[in-house]
């Protein structure tokens, strides 16, 4: 495994590297110790330290030498191999210096040394950066090659981008569902794991919808295509992830920025601290050297990679719990959120009408029986509810009469059931024991005697009290906006601990809603609103953050949210903002450490306290801790996952 | 038109951030974003001489980064 992670070029560079380190390594202790200078008497006795140096300098940056010459040519002066290379051959010419003026010959080791350190960085950034590319590139999996478009009794492989809008397509067991569409023939069960980490298959039959990425398990499928490749969920996703770091965090444009001064500025002092102090004392050779290090400090890389690549980190691992998130500035303002506001069908609740309560509890199974067989013809919600909690047989042979905005009627020789809300019973003259609970109420009674009563409401989701906690103990604020009447709002509320509510909002009120509260907040405070992505595109886009759940049914939400979590879990939110805490602490660290350790290294080499050594671990050195610390954020966040966790398994 | 392509070896982070300067300046284009980690320019430029646009963005990144190739 972790062979493979090193891509051909990059294992003939480790092999130059770790040759040339093991040359210079032997040439360093024999010259230190044996002392090379004593082989050639006389005056040329730096000769052969120079050129056993030189060799390996040779050896490990023909490249970098290659690429400051035909950079310097294009006009590229403040190129990093051009600023290396003058670094490097300055400090071979004042050591050669040195040894022709017949003082101690000294210098060679750490002229080749500056070059060999710098191209043990790059490899290094190489490897850190094609590593995190990795780790993101795992979600790219849902990609489809192909497509089997039927025609006729035949199906022929083609691009899916090819398909078009009606064409039917042929999915064989194991194979991906390459566009969105409708099951013509054949019924199986789909994976759809990759999608939203739901790890139970999802049976389709004909009629059913079915979307692209997911992987068909069983048997084969014949599906219409509904929309074309471009349009489909899983170019949708694909796009989304493979986009992700075009949104540039204010970290990110801060570094580039104090670069694009950072070099010319070193360099220019560079240039003064060879002439004038030399000019003024004349001791030319120490304060050309002094701007030698100047010159291997200035490189910035080490700064402008660690930022991207720990914003990276942690998209990658976001991504990895199912969070999309879609640019590096989303994980910086999430950082600031401090605001959820949250939708509350299908968001804090499952969106599901699912019977809560039977009264009296005792004639329960009777109830639902009598109810199921009334409804049981019935399309509306709340009468699948009733028919679905109740497992036996309901065809009876009773004729079913729909009264509009009452109920059901059902009869059967001379024997009635009837099932509705409180006006039914009232015009039918039944009495009856009015329900106590919060959510709609449907009355039972048979041949005109009451029989009790069912409440339906909602479920809150198993997660979601335990999600809301953890982000308040993070200090968030939490905002349920709903249509519902304001008893059913309130309960829900008052169960869930949010911090605020607001019932009764038509779709377009949930906008304004959300203004006022974008008005009301400090400046710097950062605002989320959570919805599952039917018909709340707009405040998704006006938000700071916009958070879809289960987005992969929604393409609105996947393109009017800024953050999209695939699985249908509120935990990933407290999860989201851990990464996103985490993201920036790194970034902060790695802005400060590096910056920090480069100017002390300056200031100390203009006084002529530190060494090339020193230079070359300000620039290597710097480099190497802040991406190690970057790949930090691409950690595990085992002690948050949780049902997401599980979920993903 | 706004058009994402893929950036071949391109090896380093402040040549990526000198190149997304550069390519900025040039006349017709409206916006450009370059991701070293994704390794992808995306890019906005005017519809009628896309193209041509394109032709000095490949000039002038092939300037700050030889090795960098435009996948078009």
């Amino acid at each position: 495994m972790k062979k493979s992670t090193l891509s051909g070029r990059q294992k003939r560079n480790l092999v130059r590297i770790i040759l040339s380190l093991a040359a210079f390594a032997v040439i360093f202790v024999v010259d230190k110790t044996v002392g090379l200078g004593g082989v050639i008497p006389g005056k040329a006795n730096w000769i052969l330290p120079f050129l056993l140096y030189l060799a390996v300098y040779l050896a490990i940056g023909y490249d970098v030498l290659w690429r400051a010459v035909r950079n310097i040519a294009h006009g590229q002066v403040f190129d990093e191999n051009f600023l290396m290379c003058i670094a490097t051959i300055g400090a071979f010419a004042l050591a050669i210096y040195r040894g022709v003026s017949g003082m101690e010959i000294e210098g060679f080791d750490e002229a080749c040394a500056v070059l060999l350190f710098y191209q043990v960085g790059e490899f290094f950034q190489d490897y850190a950066a094609g590593k995190s590319r990795k780790s993101i590139s795992a979600l790219m999996d849902i990609r489809p090659d192909y497509a089997n478009l039927l025609s006729g009794d035949t199906a022929e492989k083609v691009d899916p981008s090819e398909v078009k809008k009606g064409d039917v397509i042929r999915v064989n067991p194991g194979e991906k569902v390459p566009l969105d569409g409708v099951v013509v023939k054949g019924a199986s069960a789909l994976d759809t794991r990759a999608l939203t980490g739901e790890s139970l298959p999802r049976e389709v039959k004909e009629g059913d919808a079915v979307i692209s990425g997911s992987v068909n398990t069983s048997s084969q499928l014949d599906i219409r295509v509904e929309k074309e490749f471009y349009d489909s969920t899983v170019s949708k996703i694909l796009e989304l992830v493979e986009n992700a770091s075009e949104q540039k965090s204010k970290a990110e444009n801060f570094i580039t920025k104090f670069a694009k001064y950072y070099t010319p500025t070193v360099v220019i002092v560079a240039l003064l601290l060879a002439v004038i102090p030399g000019a003024v004392t004349g001791g030319w050779s120490t304060w050309i050297y002094r701007a030698l290090s100047f010159l291997v400090v200035s490189c910035p890389c080490a700064l402008v990679i660690s930022i991207p690549l720990s914003f990276f980190a942690g998209i990658g691992a976001a991504s990895r719990y199912g969070i999309l998130v879609k640019g590096s500035n989303y994980l910086e303002k999430f950082n600031k959120a401090d605001t959820f506001v949250f939708d509350k069908t299908g968001t804090l609740t499952k969106g599901n009408f699912a019977v809560a309560e039977v009264l009296p509890a005792e004639n329960r199974e009777n109830i639902l029986r009598l109810a199921a067989i009334a409804e049981r013809d019935s399309s509306h919600p709340i009468a699948k509810s009733i028919c679905e909690s109740y497992k036996g047989d309901t065809d009876c042979g009773y004729t079913l009469t729909n009264i509009a905005g009452e109920g059901v009627l059902a009869e059967k020789q001379g024997s009635s059931i009837c099932c509705g809300n409180e006006r039914l019973m009232a015009r039918l003259n039944v009495g009856f024991t009015p329900h106590p609970g919060v959510g709609t109420v449907v009355y039972v009674a048979e041949n005109g005697v009451f029989a009790g009563s069912i409440l339906i409401r909602d479920e809150i989701k198993d997660e979601a009290p335990s999600a809301l906690k953890s982000l308040a103990g993070m200090g968030c604020r939490t905002v349920m906006l709903t249509g519902d009447n304001a008893a059913v709002a309130g309960a829900v509320a008052a169960e869930l601990n949010v911090t605020d509510y607001k019932a009764e909002l038509l779709p377009q009120n949930k906008v304004d809603e959300v203004e006022k509260l974008l008005a009301a907040e400090e400046k710097g405070r950062v605002l989320c609103f959570v919805g599952d992505g039917i018909n709340d595109a707009p405040v998704l886009m006006r938000s700071d953050i916009g958070i879809a759940m289960g987005g992969v049914g929604s393409d609105a939400a996947i393109e009017a949210a800024d953050i999209v979590l695939m699985h249908d879990d509120l935990n990933c939110l407290p999860l989201s903002k851990k990464i996103a805490r985490k993201t920036m602490a790194v970034v902060r660290e790695n802005i400060v450490f590096s910056i920090v350790v480069k100017l002390a290294i300056l200031v100390l080499s203009a006084l002529g306290i530190t060494n090339m050594w020193v230079a070359v671990f300000g620039d290597v050195g710097v480099a190497v801790i802040a991406i190690l610390n970057a790949m930090r954020v691409n950690g595990k966040y085992a002690a948050d996952k949780g049902a997401a966790g599980k979920k993903q398994r | 038109m706004k058009k994402v392509y893929k950036l071949e070896d391109l090896d380093c982070a402040n040549c990526a951030a000198k190149m997304e300067r550069s390519v900025a300046k040039i006349d017709g284009v409206r916006s450009v974003s370059i991701s070293f980690m994704a390794q992808r320019m995306a890019i906005e430029a005017d519809d009628d001489r896309f193209e041509e646009v394109m032709d000095e963005v490949v000039r002038r990144c092939r300037k700050v980064e030889p090795d960098c190739r435009i996948i078009r």
